[in-house]
């Protein structure tokens, strides 16, 4: 702030007000900025306090049961939250299990291996990927790749694991083409870009010197890629694969189209199942009677709970990797 | 998905209408539910509105919204296509009537089976929907259809995965033929299912069906015949095996009780008849007996006396619809006179 008390003196009139005028556009500056903050928190309280409110006849009515039945019958007006919550967990770790690797890879291709004619084409190709929207991955999964994968990889992968115990239940048939392995592999190319855009800029952040002291001490790229540039990165790379599981758990459209939307928990991975959002795009129009729609905002309020669990997750997994990174230095 | 382009059109289209009714009164028919009817109130509307003058802003959010708009007085007409039990429409002082009839149609996914060269009965229908029977060529299917070369496929069922309509219907008449399913699933506007892949609207069952080899679906009429899908034929109540046709609908129709069904709660599932298409049914409207706005009221059981007239009929017949018997007109009219408040009708 402006001393006014001795400024009277030495600082001519005009430069005071100069000066003043900036300590006021200062304050209104910050009165902005925290209204824009407010905005967020409020937002967020309000999303809450609905969900909940609007949740409260289905918890009240079914109580902790909500989260262990599985049954989801409009009839008799009983519902549980069991088979969308599992088929959003499963959906989403197996699209991690392929995209996460796979997404790496790309990125160590890219800033690593890659020539550098071309960088830029595939660059600018997997940014794309993460601009086409989501109804256009589901239609592309409906109509082009369910019927591919219904004809010829699915009788195969059915044939081959006949008669290995674990898998033979995992990947038992009829042949469908949609279902909740369909939705995990359309879901893991929609949230690839993500992963591998992040984990580039991360693997392009890292200081040359280091990687090049290791290239001077006679490392391989392997060695390099695994003992300096991963390790160094990873930060960043759990940060990318956090923000890609936060779609993959919220995706609607593209997983309604292909993964089947029935209420059912079933061994096989290509049977029909359903995800939260998929359940709330599909019913919450035609929902008919107070229940259920209070049990479709429930299980809104499910995947509220699950993607801040996830974060939680993260902030920890990220934490335990700073310490680590931290206590070896020393 | 294309409902949700109808409804975002229809919101523009209300607010648009809003701004501009500012300055000159212009009494809009304001209505909203279910989605089955949908093309032919907008066609309706279309029409009335070059007639004269007066527009109708129809919501089609589907019928549970319709339903739940009437109770809150939001809209002049609420719509839905399952119809309320008559003790509902009394305690909510509401009055119900049919708009038009149609069809649900079960269509399959088989190579070199054309449409209408597979016949099926309601208790096997039935066991395809409830798990029963997997396979194209079960016993059950095989003795109904001696000549058919039936495949060994799987059979992908697929069903409405968003409440509908169409699934009332199609579930009611299951109801009707199997003990089993009535007993285990019943019939609602949606269901638990036992078996089968969900698609979300008619345009998505007719895709899934389309695109899974050895697929059954249930379609409305009007989107078998538009995306030439291979329907199959059913046997009726007096045991003869039909095609879905408007001439078999309106059979359905004409077979029915109407005028003895206290609030028209009918539903036109199994009606008896040599040419009763099995699995057909009406949509309808609900209204106030006492109208919060009679000059609403009015304007919009004149649009429906309009859209029951010669002219509405043949819209209504362009579109795959049925339009009711004139006895069942007559007979809602009279009702009208007798339960709505004199200055709302007509």
């Amino acid at each position: 702030m402006v001393d006014i008390a001795v400024s009277d003196m030495s600082i001519p009139s005009d430069r005071l007000a100069a000066a003043r005028s900036f300590s006021r556009s200062d304050a209104r500056f910050r009165a902005l900025t925290a209204t824009a903050a407010f905005i967020v928190v409020a937002a967020f309280v309000g999303i809450i306090i609905a969900l909940v409110s609007g949740s409260w006849l289905a918890l009240k009515t079914f109580g902790f049961g909500f989260l262990t039945t599985e049954v989801w019958n409009p009839v008799t007006e009983k519902f549980g939250a069991v088979a969308p919550i599992a088929g959003t967990l499963i959906t989403s770790s197996l699209a991690m299990l392929v995209a996460v690797p796979v997404g790496i890879g790309i990125a160590i291709f890219l800033t690593e291996l890659c020539p550098r004619s071309l960088k830029r084409p595939v660059g600018i190709a997997i940014e794309l990927l993460a601009g086409i929207p989501s109804i256009i991955y589901g239609i592309w999964g409906l109509f082009v790749f369910a019927p591919f994968f219904q004809a010829t990889i699915q009788p195969r992968l059915i044939d081959w694991f006949a008669n290995i115990p674990l898998l033979r239940d995992l990947f038992a048939g009829p042949s469908y083409g949609i279902g909740m392995f369909t939705a995990s592999l359309i879901l893991s190319i929609m949230i690839l870009p993500f992963i591998s855009a992040v984990t580039r800029d991360v693997f392009d952040a890292v200081p040359a010197v280091i990687k090049e002291a290791a290239y001077g001490l006679g490392c391989t790229k392997w060695e390099v890629m695994w003992q300096i540039i991963l390790p160094y990165a990873r930060i960043g790379v759990v940060g990318g694969s956090m923000l890609a599981l936060g779609r993959a758990l919220g995706e609607t459209m593209a997983v309604t189209f292909v993964i089947g939307n029935a209420h059912r928990i079933n061994e096989s991975l290509f049977a029909p199942a359903t995800t939260i959002s998929a359940a709330i795009a599909n019913e919450f129009t035609e929902a008919v009677g107070d229940l259920y729609l209070s049990s479709l905002i429930a299980i809104g309020l499910m995947l509220l709970c699950i993607s801040f669990i996830v974060l939680g997750l993260a902030q920890y997994m990220i934490a335990i990797l700073e310490r680590r990174a931290g206590g070896r230095s020393q | 998905m294309n409902s949700n382009l109808h409804r975002l059109a229809g919101i523009l289209a209300g607010a648009l209408l809003a701004c501009a009714s500012n300055g000159a009164f212009a009494a809009d028919i304001s209505g909203a539910g279910a989605t089955f009817p949908y093309p032919v109130y907008a066609k309706w509307a279309e029409a009335y509105r070059a007639k004269t003058g007066v527009g109708l802003n129809y919501q089609s959010i589907g019928s549970g919204g319709g339903i739940a708009q009437i109770k809150a007085k939001t809209v002049t007409f609420g719509a839905s296509d399952a119809p309320l039990k008559p003790a509902d429409v009394e305690s909510s002082g509401l009055v119900q009537f049919p708009t038009v009839v149609g069809g649900d149609v079960p269509v399959v996914n088989l190579p070199g089976i054309r449409a209408g060269e597979i016949v099926l009965d309601g208790p096997t229908l039935a066991n395809i929907y409830l798990g029963h029977i997997t396979k194209w060529n079960d016993a059950a299917i095989k003795k109904l259809n001696p000549n058919v070369n039936l495949p060994g496929q799987a059979i992908a069922v697929v069903h409405r995965s968003d409440g509908s309509g169409t699934t009332f219907i199609f579930v009611n008449y299951l109801s009707k033929v199997s003990p089993d399913w009535a007993k285990n699933v019943g019939a609602a506007t949606s269901v638990e299912w036992p078996v089968g892949i969900g698609a979300k609207g008619n345009e998505g069952v007719a895709g899934n069906v389309a695109q899974t080899g050895g697929a059954i679906g249930y379609v409305e009429y009007a989107y078998a015949t538009q995306n030439h899908l291979t329907y199959l034929r059913m046997i009726n109540k007096d045991g003869v095996a039909i095609a879905p046709s408007a001439a078999n609908f309106k059979a359905a129709a004409a077979k029915a009780d109407w005028l003895s069904a206290p609030d028209f709660y009918l539903i036109l599932t199994q009606q008896s008849g040599h040419d009763s298409w099995p699995i057909t049914g009406a949509t309808f409207i609900l209204l106030y007996k006492h109208p919060p706005d009679a000059a609403a009221a009015k304007e919009a059981l004149k649009f429906f006396t309009w859209a029951h007239s010669p002219e509405g009929d043949r819209l209504a017949e362009g579109l795959d619809y049925v339009p009711l018997p004139p006895n069942v007109v007559q007979a809602i009219s009279k009702m009208w006179h007798e339960k709505i408040d004199a200055n709302a009708v007509p």
